[in-house]
């Protein structure tokens, strides 16, 4: 926590949580789908279920979709640029077991095909937490530089990875793998100190059996 | 480096540089954030420079939030300032303004820093802005002082908490009281022992404050707690400027709102389940917010 976390963040409101929170699950979503996407659909559910619409947290996702960030004057509008650039959305409100009270489910589709799924929660402050992608069990927070590295499951895909950061210097604060069977796709999520650079992420989408790299930046 | 789990130490060692608490927290946060001061004040005067133009903003006559709940009280309040008849003077009557004003942006979806909280942004920039106005405090003055706010919300935020869900509305308005309290002092020059002592004696008077917001929506009471949050704030900054001590020190005061955070049922912390939330009134309105939801 630093003095910026307690006079800020700079956000459109009314809610850290329901508006700002929101806003950067939505953001991440597209991050990691890394494409322009054209077609989105959103289940809200918990308390983003019940107050979304007071909230502004359909158009706090949307604008996240966008590329907004949470302090983006245009944030309100969010719905009416979706509609001008083309953007396909449906929004419903779910039921989800067990989950954190302020819960997206986001689906997004690229116009080549392309498709991310995102489940992320806000915890409070305009924090957040991506619980699931793709379908696999995740936890990050964004609050650090983070690595989102899809992968074949197959042996020195790890090691790679590894020394290739290494190579680079940078130090891996925290590691998780998940995968859903041996030898499918796996994905391991690792959150770095310091900032990766073009270089190290172009070396790091050239290692074998890496399928994907999507780098977020702790500022955001 | 400072580990904000102190506020008494944290006056000590500010007297014993002799410097203000901002001081000592802004070079304590250089330090930490691995940049420079200069960087941290660049940084702040963007948040101030924010808080105006939110203050600007909200203080309109036709702003309405979201749901229609809410808007237009700041205006009210402006013209009531600009005739020049309030009870309470010049510098609260536009305390208030701008408090409201804040906070009214904020319910319009519009930008604001979150100081503390969304809910509670105007009771800061209420208290800095009025300041700056009325008292020509200068523009760096006013940085320090948002810096020395900041350094007491990060010791409530460790020791206790800054949210309505965990802590009720004494988290959030009762915190951002005790800040602007703090920054008040600051800005009047008192010593760092005074600002404390505002704090604690703001937080004092918001011990227990639930947290009950109409719809769940970040609307009512919300808005108009930053009007009050802002003139308990400036109760305690006097009382403080004046000498008059806090009988039970501020870090106490922190711990003793977290223990009353952590007693409060479910239903008084931002459930929208009980307080202002469940009177007939509130569950009527909520009804209808939520039935022009469903035909849109
Ligand atoms: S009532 Fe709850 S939501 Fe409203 S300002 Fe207070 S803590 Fe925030």
């Amino acid at each position: 926590m630093n003095i910026f976390d307690i006079i800020g963040p700079v956000m459109i409101g009314p809610s850290s949580s329901h508006t700002a929170g929101a806003a950067r699950i939505g953001y991440v979503a597209r991050k990691i789908l890394a494409k322009e996407p054209v077609r989105a659909e959103i289940d809200l559910a918990g308390s983003f279920a019940e107050t979304y619409r007071g909230h502004g947290t359909d158009r706090a996702i949307i604008a996240g979709i966008l590329g907004m960030k949470p302090d983006h004057e245009d944030l309100p509008r969010s719905l009416e640029i979706a509609r001008e650039k083309g953007l396909q959305y449906r929004i419903e409100t779910v039921r989800l077991p067990k989950c954190h009270p302020n819960t997206a489910v986001i689906r997004l589709w690229a116009e080549d095909g392309d498709m991310t799924e995102v489940e992320g929660a806000s915890v409070g402050g305009g924090n957040i937490l991506i619980t699931r992608l793709n379908g696999l069990e995740s936890a990050f927070t964004g609050q650090c530089n983070t690595l989102i590295i899809p992968h074949r499951d197959t042996y020195g895909v790890i090691a790679g990875v590894a020394q290739a950061l290494a190579a680079f210097r940078i130090n891996i604060g925290n590691f998780r793998l998940t995968r859903q069977a041996k030898g499918n796709t796996a994905i391991m999520t690792l959150e770095v100190d310091g900032d990766v650079s073009r270089e190290l992420l172009m070396l790091l989408r050239a290692l074998p059996n890496v399928l994907h790299v999507v780098y977020l930046h702790a500022n955001e | 480096m400072l580990d904000y789990m102190n506020l008494c130490r944290m006056a000590q060692l500010a007297r014993e540089r002799s410097i203000s608490l901002g001081a000592l927290v802004l070079a304590d946060q250089a330090e930490q954030m691995e940049t420079t001061e200069e960087k941290i004040l660049e940084t702040m005067d963007r948040q101030l420079t924010v808080m105006e133009q939110s203050a600007e903003k909200g203080c309109s006559a036709t702003i309405r939030s979201m749901s229609g709940l809410t808007g237009g009280d700041a205006w009210k309040m402006y013209e009531r300032a600009c005739r020049g008849v309030s009870i309470c003077g010049d510098f609260c009557v536009n305390a208030i303004t701008t408090a409201l004003a804040v906070a009214e942006c904020n319910a319009a979806m519009g930008r604001i820093v979150a100081s503390p909280t969304a809910g509670s942004c105007g009771i800061l920039p209420g208290a800095v802005l009025t300041m700056m106005r009325k008292k020509k405090i200068e523009r760096k003055t006013a940085i320090m002082a948002l810096i020395c706010a900041g350094g007491i919300g990060m010791v409530i935020a460790n020791k206790a908490s800054l949210s309505g869900a965990a802590g009720g509305c004494q988290a959030e308005c009762g915190s951002a009281s005790a800040m602007a309290a703090a920054a008040l002092v600051e800005m009047a020059g008192g010593t760092p022992q005074m600002a404390l002592d505002a704090a604690a004696m703001a937080l004092k008077n918001q011990m227990g404050l639930v947290c009950d917001p109409v719809a769940g929506l970040v609307e009512v009471p919300c808005i108009k707690r930053n009007a009050a949050g802002v003139m308990i704030a400036i109760t305690a900054a006097d009382m403080a400027l004046a000498g008059i001590q806090s009988v039970i020190p501020v870090d106490e005061v922190i711990e003793a709102m977290r223990d009353v955070g952590e007693a409060m049922p479910c239903a008084l912390r931002e459930t929208a389940q009980g307080g202002i939330a469940a009177t007939p009134t509130a569950r009527e309105l909520t009804r209808k917010i939520f039935e022009k939801g469903e035909n849109k």
